[in-house]
């Protein structure tokens, strides 16, 4: 039951990642995804100090809203500033970062938080936070819960509001002027992404919530060019990362987060032999029909 | 103010082999990061410090040792694995290359995550530390750490002296470099050899996830004070070798606080520190003097409004704020500063309620009707546009025009009398 719990957990959590991370690789923000997924650190610590507690949802979404502001000191530095994008990006993430680092040494027992679970986090645990009610009945893991209604709110949003990310995602001047706001659409996104990384952030840790937010899309998008498609094969992924991930991790006695990285690593290179095969066939038949 | 003392007397031989360390660190990761930021591959830097994991780990897997020669090792082969990779994938698939990056380095870290977790379990003897790659470990380091660090970074500072010529080109036009017949696939090996090698030791310093800001932050704070590369690279290695500092004495007096982060914090502040306060290229400055051209071009368009209705009435020599704004449409706010700036240089003399000209702020409108007329004049004679199309143009070069163009402008056009209008074009009186 235990396991059972646990890759539930992270197959919802994967989900959310992949499916958020499908239009962030077609938006070209890869890199930023990543940056969010460290920034929010100071955010959660912050949360945590004033709220005692790790499941205070107003708090998660105060966490949440350092990861926006993330992406807003970024366009200021690039902008603002004019220092070159890449660079904007690993200033703040590794500011930020930094930040959040030495406020969990500064409030060490304050804090229920350690530099190894910021890293990756301690998924193995989920089985053991559960949801007790006040009669005496157990729910099941509080974080199953959570990811799992975070799984539903990603979904749900990408599902209502698919033609506006569609859209602003493919074609930003034609949704101008179509009337679409890009800009709504990107906070929208913004704040979804940097939501699940929060929530994420104590099963998975860091920069593994990295792993889950590119590197299922990444694959999905070898295999297809197109969007419904690549969201579906991100979904069958995020579950064979799970599953995988799980089986690797229990096989090695190691983390469970670093195996999912590793079996969405394994993914990606099968898929990568797929797109190979595929184009060298396509390069062949095309010189076949050259005339002769 | 005691402890402050106590640590610069580095009376303690533990205290000056951190400091020194990381001082040591600093600098050479802030030298190399400079070509990395130049050539637009900071975030390659990042990824490589994360994937340097995996490489550590099985080293020590292998050799069972944690001598810092096998480990670095290690470490070189796994960063510079995950620096080909990046590169294949964002040139032989459709991945961007920013995809490419966080997937080489997500991956990476969590196959390196695995497998030192799988370590730690396992209680294979004598693990210990080897986490410490991840949090960095200045805290701990030991004259023999010291030494291995010191001999990469004088290795890494022999070669940047060697090669600068070449990296130089390299980093600002590698098109140039490769046509004028340098050997550029080896350079760029040897300048990654480096950058991996300055990240597999910098990481000793800041751990994995901070590696990142030891490459870009010195030179992002070095960028707005100047536009030589050797000054930019002196500035980004007093940067990195100053954070060093302030970093192990923060840690030296308050002995639970880590390192590494304290490093970036100060890193992070020098870097905005500079990105807003560089005379010229910095925030404020550059405000400043988008503010300065600003009442320059509402000072100049004053005047020519007065110049015009002169021009116009030439027995009226005073005009009041209604007939000027009826000239030309200012806003409350515009009026008001551009007749701020006139009066103060002696432009605008007040009379009664109404202004006029002095004999400066006469010629000096002079001079600006005479560029736009004169510009005007250069559109349809050289450039052969219809008279209707050239106004907004001559609107915008009027504020542009030096005295050095001016006088090409008039010996082009061999002093002309009249502007395509038929207005005359105003000379000065001498």
């Amino acid at each position: 039951m235990d396991a059972f719990y646990i890759i539930l957990t992270a197959f919802f959590i994967a989900l959310s990642c992949g499916t958020l991370g499908t239009f962030l690789i077609l938006r070209k923000m890869a890199m930023v995804g990543d940056a969010i997924s460290h920034s929010v650190l100071p955010g959660i610590v912050i949360a945590f100090l004033i709220s005692g507690s790790r499941n205070n949802i107003p708090m998660l979404i105060g966490a949440a809203a350092v990861g926006v502001i993330t992406t807003v000191l970024i366009e200021l530095l690039h902008k603002k500033a004019r220092l070159q994008e890449d660079a904007s990006i690993g200033v703040t993430f590794t500011w930020l970062f930094a930040i959040g680092v030495i406020l969990i040494s500064a409030f060490t027992g304050q804090v229920d938080l350690d530099q190894e679970c910021v890293l990756y986090g301690e998924i193995a645990y989920v089985p053991l936070d559960l949801i007790v009610t006040d009669t005496g009945t157990i729910l099941g893991p509080r974080p199953l819960w959570i990811s799992g209604i975070m799984a539903l709110i990603v979904l749900l949003v990408t599902r209502i509001g698919y033609k506006g990310f569609f859209i602003t995602t493919f074609n930003p001047d034609y949704a101008k002027a179509l009337g679409i706001s890009t800009l709504i659409w990107h906070f929208v996104f913004m704040s979804l992404v940097s939501l699940t990384t929060v929530i994420s952030f104590e099963s998975v840790g860091a920069i593994l919530v990295v792993a889950l937010l590119i590197a299922p899309p990444a694959t999905a998008y070898l295999l297809t060019g197109r969007l419904r498609r690549m969201l579906l094969y991100t979904a069958i992924i995020s579950l064979l990362v799970s599953i995988g991930g799980y089986a690797l991790a229990s096989w090695l006695n190691g983390s469970i987060a670093g195996a999912m990285a590793t079996v969405a690593g394994i993914l990606f290179a099968g898929a990568y032999a797929v797109y190979k095969t595929k184009a060298n066939r396509r390069t062949k038949v095309s010189f076949q029909k050259l005339p002769s | 103010m005691d402890k402050l003392l106590e640590f610069l007397s580095f009376q303690d031989p533990n205290v000056r082999t951190v400091t020194f360390g990381t001082i040591f660190l600093g600098m050479s990761a802030s030298t190399v990061g400079t070509f990395a930021f130049l050539r637009k591959r900071s975030l390659v830097g990042d990824a490589v410090a994360h994937s340097i994991l995996p490489g550590i780990a099985i080293a020590f897997m292998l050799f069972h040792t944690k001598n810092p020669f096998v480990l670095m090792g290690g470490a070189l082969l796994s960063g510079w694995l995950a620096m080909l990779l990046i590169e294949h994938l964002s040139k032989a698939t459709k991945l961007k290359p920013d995809t490419a990056i966080g997937l080489v380095l997500s991956v990476f870290f969590g196959i390196g995550i695995l497998l030192l977790t799988s370590i730690q379990h396992s209680g294979a003897g004598n693990q210990a530390g080897l986490d410490q790659f991840l949090f960095g470990k200045a805290a701990s380091m030991t004259r023999n750490d010291l030494i291995a660090y010191g001999i990469v970074a004088l290795i890494l500072l022999i070669t940047v002296i060697l090669f600068f010529k070449e990296f130089k080109l390299l980093s600002f036009n590698p098109d140039f470099a490769e046509a004028s017949g340098l050997p550029v696939k080896r350079l760029q090996f040897i300048l990654s050899t480096i950058t991996v090698l300055a990240i597999a030791i910098g990481i000793q310093s800041v751990g994995v996830v901070l590696m990142a800001a030891l490459l870009i932050t010195p030179a992002a704070t070095a960028r707005p004070w100047t536009e030589r590369l050797v000054v930019m690279m002196v500035l980004a290695g007093i940067a990195g070798g100053l954070s060093g500092l302030v970093g192990s004495y923060i840690s030296f007096a308050a002995p639970n606080m880590p390192t590494g982060p304290w490093i970036v914090m100060c890193l992070s502040f020098l870097a905005l520190f500079s990105l807003f306060l560089a005379p010229r290229r910095g925030v404020l400055a550059r405000i400043r003097q988008q503010r300065q051209n600003r009442r320059k071009i509402l000072s100049e368009n004053l005047l020519k409004s007065f110049y015009h209705l002169r021009e116009h009435n030439p027995e009226t020599l005073a005009f009041s704020r209604g007939e000027i704004l009826e000239k030309r449409a200012f806003s409350e706010v515009e009026y008001k500063t551009a007749l701020r700036h006139l009066r103060r240089h002696f432009y605008l003399i007040p009379e009664g309620s109404n202004w006029r000209l002095s004999e400066k702020g006469y010629e000096e409108a002079k001079r600006v009707v005479r560029l736009h007329r004169l510009w005007e004049m250069y559109l349809t004679e050289r450039m052969r546009l219809k008279a209707d199309h050239i106004h907004p143009n001559a609107e915008t070069m009027e504020h542009i025009i030096t005295p050095e163009i001016e006088e090409q402008l008039l010996r082009e056009l061999g002093y002309p009398e009249t502007d395509p209008h038929q207005s005359p074009i105003p000379y000065p009186k001498h």
